[in-house]
């Protein structure tokens, strides 16, 4: 008895959001912008034009490739990918063959119970495309999107299921974010998927030996969510297993996943597949990186998403699910662990809790979180008469904020609240706060 | 004096005293372009340049420029049909500082189409004709920019080279070429041909002119990652530095050569020996080598460079590339295709690697290498495809240089027998035309080019 064993792998890119394009001056946020108004002879491809590498977008794949856990060679080069379509307007692709910018990296995601790592092939940098727009019949080409800056990333086939792949995605975006180099926003286009996937039959009880392929992949353009990507691989999987089952094997093909079908599409088979004619891009000298660069880049890394959630399970005994959480976002882990120093190592749990249940604004100033997080410590039972003061005092002194507060402005009782605790030296309750402020000003 | 002889520094003497004013010399040339252009076929494109009142070295005065520059504004088509309705709009980076230093562009040169070849008769618009002999060629690619330069069509030109592509018809028209280091020039705005291979240069009639336009075009380049951070130095006084060089000779660069061309060889030595020059023997690897290095690299690039010309833009579709760029192409093509590219370009820059230690080695025991600019002088229309003999010599004698990158000078240093325009040239180590430019100059204050460009400047009126 055989059972169906998947082999997934993914190919990722991420448009950085750097000032200007990858090879020239102009301004690389496209996003919404009259067609053709951010191009020059450079990112147009007109004759003799040449490319210039924008050091910051390498820079920047530095630290994405240092932070899945690539090596970083100390020489890398650009080279052309060929290929004629409308919107590549050199018939060619700046693009990096077989010296990337990163190699042989990790990731790891957790979820506290089990942790999973994934092995990162490669990282690259290149050029995007222009963008075809079709329209009345006719098709148009807008070039604003030409040589802004792509990272791509290649994994390993290390995926078996679809629900790896969108907690993998998440956690790369998270770790994107993080290093603040791009908005890796799918919905956006910021961040594309374009998985492999293939079954093989393994017999009962068999491992799969991580190597053993099978004769066909297919690969899935145009999957613009994390929701999608798990629909369109789930679907593909099913479509595969059939076609396996009933003796056929899958053609090798690149297919389109249809969102409105939530089904994969035919769009081209290997017999038009492309010889890019990969050769060294003549026009830019090969990148030489000094070990104190690479070094200094290394050092300046932010700490990672999922390595401090598992820092702070182990420094201050948070349960992994809050941890996980409070570091998705690095302003709000970073509040997180001010509050924890400001307000004492015993109270971590009790300010995870009112981060993840939201009790405070993470968003607002943070003199106000602090205030916020202090009121939703304070003693309660506080002296009614020297509340009443306070409050009376704190909104004489600030009309303004009450004049907000009147005007519907929710956040400025918050910071009212805040005042008249501090007030209070903490000697009271947020909530009798809440109640005694909107009872003198209601 | 004759307008049509002046040098650059003449020019700017004459227009500073306001004994003429630049438009009258933008007309003046006009004139001349309108009355011998029409049987030369040098200019594709004649300008209507407005004179600006800059105060830069070359303020006011017009230069011919090969067309294969990017000119804003101004028809750019390498003397392609595919580009025949290409207006550019933005200038190369030589012609902006052209411009910066106050030239006018007088107008645009023909040249080999796509700059493939070493006669301009692969122009898509005809060949330019020799102006020492209508029956024969310029040599090429930048044909039109040395024949502009011969006949006075213009004060000076602008031209570029892969390999030869100065040099060559610098010597069959009688006039200085220079070829600078790959990277002393910037390329931004040249239509590309070999990426690794092609730099911009001057072609003029004294060593002085050719100083000047190379100190305005060379040096670092924003926009030109290639481009080299080295300094430029002061060229004007490079050139009057008077050293006296150790000259390399190679028996390979002489093989085949022409008669008339090795007396002038062997008389050229003599010369410059009297002036107190040292000859030494050389030996370098042996050229064939470079021949299918060079083939293949350039190939290569032409193929990718070309691809860019789609069909969907310039108005024209592919099929509009002529046989020459079609070859090519298709050559190239083969090259970089999969499992060929370690055999042939992989293989072809492990062997570039090894000549450049070669040339590095023999800079070592010399400072310039003497070569014939030419196995042969000017040939007959028609007739390079009679010799591919000749193409061979000729390749000889170019490709290793351009391989490596090195630079080189052309100048004029006899007629033959047919009095065409014999020339030689100097190699040197990289970023050494200063010394290029004062071999030159030695040789032009000792022997004033035997007074050849004044000869043909005299039979054109
Ligand atoms: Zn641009």
């Amino acid at each position: 008895m055989k059972y169906p064993y998947p082999i997934i792998g993914l190919e990722i890119h991420v448009e950085l959001k750097t000032k200007s394009k990858m090879f020239c001056q102009c301004s690389a946020d496209y996003f919404g912008k009259a067609p053709n108004s951010q191009v020059c002879p450079v990112c147009l491809g007109l004759p003799g034009a040449l490319p210039v590498p924008n050091k910051t977008a390498v820079e920047w794949t530095i630290r994405i490739a240092q932070a899945l856990g690539c090596t970083v060679p100390e020489r890398s080069k650009f080279d052309r990918k060929h290929y004629f379509y409308p919107d590549l307007p050199k018939g060619y692709q700046i693009s990096q063959y077989d010296e990337p910018i990163g190699i042989n990296g990790r990731v790891a995601i957790s979820d506290g119970i089990e942790r999973k790592e994934f092995r990162i092939r490669r990282v690259h940098i290149e050029e995007d495309t222009g963008k075809l727009i079709h329209k009345g019949g006719e098709t148009l080409i807008d070039f604003n999107r030409s040589s802004v800056p792509l990272v791509e990333i290649v994994t390993e086939a290390d995926f078996h299921n679809s629900g790896d792949v969108k907690r993998f995605l998440e956690e790369l975006q998270v770790i994107i974010r993080t290093l603040d180099v791009a908005n890796a926003d799918m919905e956006k286009g910021d961040m594309r998927l374009e998985p492999n996937i293939s079954v093989l039959y393994l017999e009962k009880g068999q491992k799969w030996d991580g190597k053993t392929f099978p004769k066909y992949k297919v690969e899935v353009k145009n999957i613009n969510s994390f929701r999608f990507a798990k629909m369109a691989i789930d679907y593909e999987l099913e479509r595969q297993t059939k076609l396996l089952e009933n003796g056929e094997t899958p053609v090798q093909e690149t297919r389109g996943f249809n969102e409105k079908t939530n089904a994969t599409v035919s769009q081209r088979t290997k017999e038009d597949a492309h010889d890019y004619r990969y050769f060294p891009e003549p026009d830019i000298p090969v990148m030489v990186f000094g070990k104190s660069y690479l070094e200094r880049i290394r050092q300046s890394l932010p700490e990672l998403p999922t390595p401090r959630a598992e820092r702070l399970v182990a420094e201050l005994g948070l349960r992994f699910q809050d941890a996980f959480l409070i570091t998705r976002v690095k302003s709000t882990a970073d509040l997180y662990e001010m509050l924890v120093a400001k307000m004492g190592k015993d109270k971590s749990q009790k300010i995870a809790n009112h981060i993840v249940n939201r009790k405070v604004d993470v968003t607002a100033p943070v003199e106000e979180v602090v205030s916020a997080m202090e009121a939703l410590f304070a003693e309660k039972n506080a002296d009614p008469a020297l509340l009443e003061k306070a409050v009376a005092d704190v909104c004489a002194a600030n009309g303004k904020v009450v004049t907000d507060y009147k005007n519907g402005k929710q956040q400025a009782l918050m910071f009212l609240v805040g005042q008249v605790m501090r007030q209070m030296r903490g000697q009271a309750d947020a909530a009798d706060v809440t109640a005694a402020l909107r009872k003198y000003l209601d | 004096m004759n307008l049509a002889a002046a040098t650059l520094a003449e020019l700017r003497t004459l227009l500073d005293t306001k004994k003429i004013s630049s438009s009258e010399l933008v007309d003046f040339f006009r004139a001349r372009i309108e009355k011998h252009n029409p049987k030369l076929n040098v200019y594709l494109t004649v300008c209507d340049p407005e004179s600006a009142a800059g105060t830069g070295p070359l303020a006011g005065i017009p230069l011919a420029i090969k067309d294969n520059f990017c000119t804003k504004g101004i028809r750019t088509t390498a003397s392609a049909k595919l580009l025949d309705s290409f207006i550019s709009p933005y200038d190369a980076t030589v012609i902006s500082r052209l411009k910066e230093a106050g030239a006018l562009v007088q107008g645009k040169t023909n040249m080999d189409a796509w700059a493939h070849g070493s006669s301009t008769e692969t122009s898509d618009y005809g060949p330019t004709l020799n102006p020492w002999d209508t029956t024969r060629v310029p040599g090429g690619s930048s044909g039109g920019s040395a024949a502009a330069t011969a006949a006075a069509l213009a004060p000076a030109a602008i031209g570029s080279e892969t390999a030869g592509s100065i040099r060559g018809p610098a010597s069959w028209c009688g006039v200085i070429g220079v070829k600078p280091t790959y990277g002393r020039v910037s390329r931004y705005g040249v239509i590309a041909m070999g990426s690794s291979l092609d730099c911009p240069g001057p072609f003029s009639r004294t060593i002085e002119d050719s100083a000047l336009l190379l100190q305005i075009i060379a040096g670092k380049d924003p926009f030109d990652a290639t481009s080299a951070e080295e300094a430029v130095p002061d060229y004007t006084a490079e050139m009057k530095k008077k050293r006296t060089f150790t000259i390399g000779i190679a028996d390979e660069y002489l093989e085949g050569v022409q008669e008339d061309v090795r007396k002038n060889f062997d008389q050229t030595k003599k010369e410059l020996e009297k002036m107190g020059h040292t000859f030494k023997k050389i030996s370098l690897i042996p050229p064939k080598y470079s021949i299918s290095v060079y083939t293949i690299l350039q190939r290569a690039e032409v193929s990718s460079n070309l691809s860019r010309y789609d069909g969907i833009r310039y108005g024209e579709k592919r099929t509009a590339f002529t046989a020459e760029a079609k070859r090519r192409i298709m050559l190239g093509t083969y090259t970089l295709s999969h499992g060929y590219y370690d055999a042939y370009y992989k293989k072809a820059q492990q062997v570039r690697t090894l000549l450049i230690e070669d040339f590095r080695r023999v800079f070592r025991d010399v400072d310039l290498i003497m070569a014939p600019s030419g196995p042969v002088t000017a040939l007959k229309l028609g007739e390079f495809e009679k010799y591919p003999f000749f193409g061979e010599i000729m390749d000889v004698l170019y490709e290793p240089g351009a391989i490596a990158g090195l630079p080189a000078i052309s100048i004029p240093t006899g007629l033959d027998s047919n009095s065409l325009p014999i020339g030689m040239q100097f190699m040197a180590n990289y970023f050494s035309e200063g010394a290029l430019l004062d071999i030159g100059y030695q040789y032009e204050q000792e022997t004033g080019f035997h007074g050849i460009s004044k000869q043909l400047i005299d039979r054109y009126a």
